[in-house]
């Protein structure tokens, strides 16, 4: 070993600026490999993404002419719960009364609902504290000090429309993005 | 490593020697749990529980293997794969009621474990890095824990993974992509479940991995004493076999009598009903809590309920739980005390069992449904929890006067006993 680095430097013919072509080389390749092994690890973890077949299941079409008013249905968007609320005169003004820069999460119902049709109120039925299905959209179900949604894992209260007003959830609930295809068909996703 | 009384390897015949020249495995095990191991002679039951620890582990490992060949991990037939397990495969019932509270049973070891180590500054220089090391298999043992519970696929599997995946989407800008991405979805769903079978069959072996970096760790300065004082001679150790091995065998035998009373008599009395309910995820059940060992961390978790400037209360607990954990990373550094027993530390004893109470009353609250009084008590246990390490112990360390350290192991077991013990003079007189 001690001879062959002797004879080196006189070998590669660089000794002067301290720089070998061995060195050269040896930061070539392992950065190759440092390249290589990275590009590996893209797949490994983007296999972890959601599949194609989930993907797929992404978007979904409700008819809402059968919910009566002050009615809501839980459906399924996404393997999780969705729910469409036909608002009644009074849970729209109840919504109206309240000043927005009071809310934790400030938004009007106009800003979750769509234009003219502002008595639907299409949210995820999933609490933004911790993920949990709030009661109040199912038949004789809770719907809270606000008259919305309560959450009873850990007690948030959602008004009627749908916002966040007291317990530990830091939003309101989500409004999935959505259009009317028709008068009474509604497109999720 | 070890001490240089240690005794010494020797194979008893020509194949071992043929072995001890090729494969010196006989010697790495002789070195590490044998005679060749010189242990503290005073060390007492809390002793046991790192081994109880290795039991527990290859008790769950190897009752979890054979569970595996009848699970399936797909989320349309996870749970009617689990009551064919209780029902159908022989012995079935045995084995997973084993596995669910052998999984109990390796946490009260492992929180035994580490209070010990706590109380007898066994975290404190030269052992850092076993400290340390074990923190890490603790982190383990949560993540495979929570996994675990989530295979059955029952109500309680499907909403623990649901509340605390998430936890995640609680990091600012990149939480909901992190969320999705670990599930494999918007929910928990199959690619969920396939992927915690997966890890949850991988990480015991990684668990078992560190647990050998915890013990090379450890045998480097040789295991710690209830005095807290260096091993100065031969005098003041005995060889791990037959002394301790014997000793743990005997806390072995009490630990698996305990496991097979609850796996025997109370086998759900740690479980809850709702996991006996296929995963609905449009009904959430009334009261969710997870496996009693994380009680403690769940209180913390929602002791934050309003938000502190620009920080979102969510965010506040998820750092707060995590920080409870990596907090005792920074531990052999925020104790400076230079005395490592309890023993000799009046005002740290008595601050450590408020702290074991805390932990309790943290437990409890964790348990409990978030309403008051539970969440009231939850913060201002969480608060003491983060005042012990971040500024009773601190200041402990420069302001506490302590008792005297006695000159050495074999005193101290001599002062105990009133009177001189001939063996311990045979023994210094051998190693003169």
């Amino acid at each position: 070993m001690a001879t062959l680095e002797h004879t080196e430097p006189a070998a590669t013919g660089t000794p002067e600026d301290g720089v070998r072509r061995r060195d050269f080389i040896n930061i070539a390749a392992v950065s190759f490999a440092g390249v290589g092994a990275g590009v590996i690890v893209l797949p490994l973890v983007n296999q972890m993404n959601p599949s194609a077949d989930v993907l797929a299941e992404a978007s979904i079409e409700v008819d809402v002419s059968a919910i009566a008013e002050g009615q809501a249905i839980k459906t399924m968007f996404r393997k999780q719960p969705l729910f469409v609320r036909h608002l009644t005169a009074t849970e729209i003004a109840a919504a109206d009364a309240v000043p927005v820069t009071s809310l934790r999460d400030p938004q009007s119902l106009e800003d979750r609902t769509k234009e003219g049709k502002r008595q639907w109120l299409i949210t995820m039925g999933v609490c933004t504290h911790l993920g949990c299905v709030p009661l109040g959209a199912g038949e004789g179900e809770v719907r809270g000090e606000f008259g919305g949604y309560f959450c009873p894992c850990h007690g948030s209260h959602y008004d009627t429309a749908a916002r966040i007003r007291k317990g530990p959830a830091p939003r309101n609930l989500e409004v999935p993005e959505y259009s009317f295809t028709s008068d009474t068909v509604v497109q999720v996703g | 490593m070890s001490f240089p009384w240690a005794e010494q390897y020797t194979p008893k015949n020509a194949f071992m020697r043929y072995m001890d020249e090729r494969l010196p495995l006989p010697r790495l095990v002789y070195n590490a749990v044998g005679a060749g191991y010189p242990v503290p002679r005073n060390l007492n039951y809390f002793w046991n529980f790192g081994v109880l620890a290795g039991a527990a582990l290859a008790i769950q490992i190897v009752t979890g293997i054979v569970l595996a060949m009848h699970y399936a991990a797909n989320a349309g037939v996870a749970f009617d794969s689990v009551e064919h397990i209780m029902r159908d495969v022989n012995g079935g019932w045995f084995l997973r009621y084993a596995h669910a509270n052998g999984a109990s049973m390796f946490f009260i070891v492992v929180y035994l474990h580490i209070f010990r180590g706590l109380y007898y500054g066994s975290y404190k220089a030269p052992r850092e890095m076993v400290w340390l090391l074990g923190l890490v298999i603790f982190l383990l043992m949560m993540a495979t824990a929570f996994m675990g519970y989530v295979l059955p696929w029952g109500q309680m599997s499907f909403w623990g993974a649901q509340v605390i995946t998430g936890l995640f989407s609680a990091i600012p800008l990149v939480g909901d992509v992190i969320h999705t991405w670990l599930l494999g979805g918007f929910a928990p769903d199959n690619a969920a479940l396939n992927r915690f079978f997966s890890l949850h069959y991988l990480l015991p072996f990684v668990i078992a991995a560190v647990i050998i970096l915890h013990i090379w760790a450890l045998h480097i300065p040789g295991s710690s004493n209830p005095t807290g004082v260096d091993v100065k001679g031969p005098q003041d150790t005995v060889p791990f076999h037959p002394y301790y091995t014997a000793k743990d065998g005997f806390g072995l035998g009490v630990f698996l009598l305990l496991f097979a009373g609850l796996l025997f008599f109370a086998p759900n009395y740690l479980g809850h009903a709702d996991n006996y309910i296929p995963a609905n995820p449009l009904s959430t059940p009334a009261h969710i809590v997870p496996e009693w060992y994380f009680w403690p961390f769940y209180a913390i978790l929602r002791a934050f309920t309003v938000d502190i400037f620009f920080i979102p209360a969510k965010l506040l607990g998820v750092i707060a739980m995590f920080g409870s954990i990596l907090l005792l990373f920074f531990l052999p550094w925020l104790d400076k005390s230079p005395v490592r027993s309890g023993n000799y530390r009046p005002k740290f004893k008595m601050f450590f069992w408020i702290l074991v109470v805390d932990v309790l009353v943290l437990g409890y609250c964790g348990g409990a449904p978030a309403e008051e009084p539970y969440v009231m008590i939850s913060q201002f246990a969480a608060a003491y929890y983060f005042a012990h390490f971040l500024i009773i112990l601190p200041l402990l360390s420069s302001f506490e006067r302590t008792l005297p350290l006695p000159n050495s192991i074999t005193e101290a077991v001599l002062a105990k006993h009133g009177g001189v013990d001939p063996s311990a003079d045979t023994q210094t007189a051998t190693a003169e």
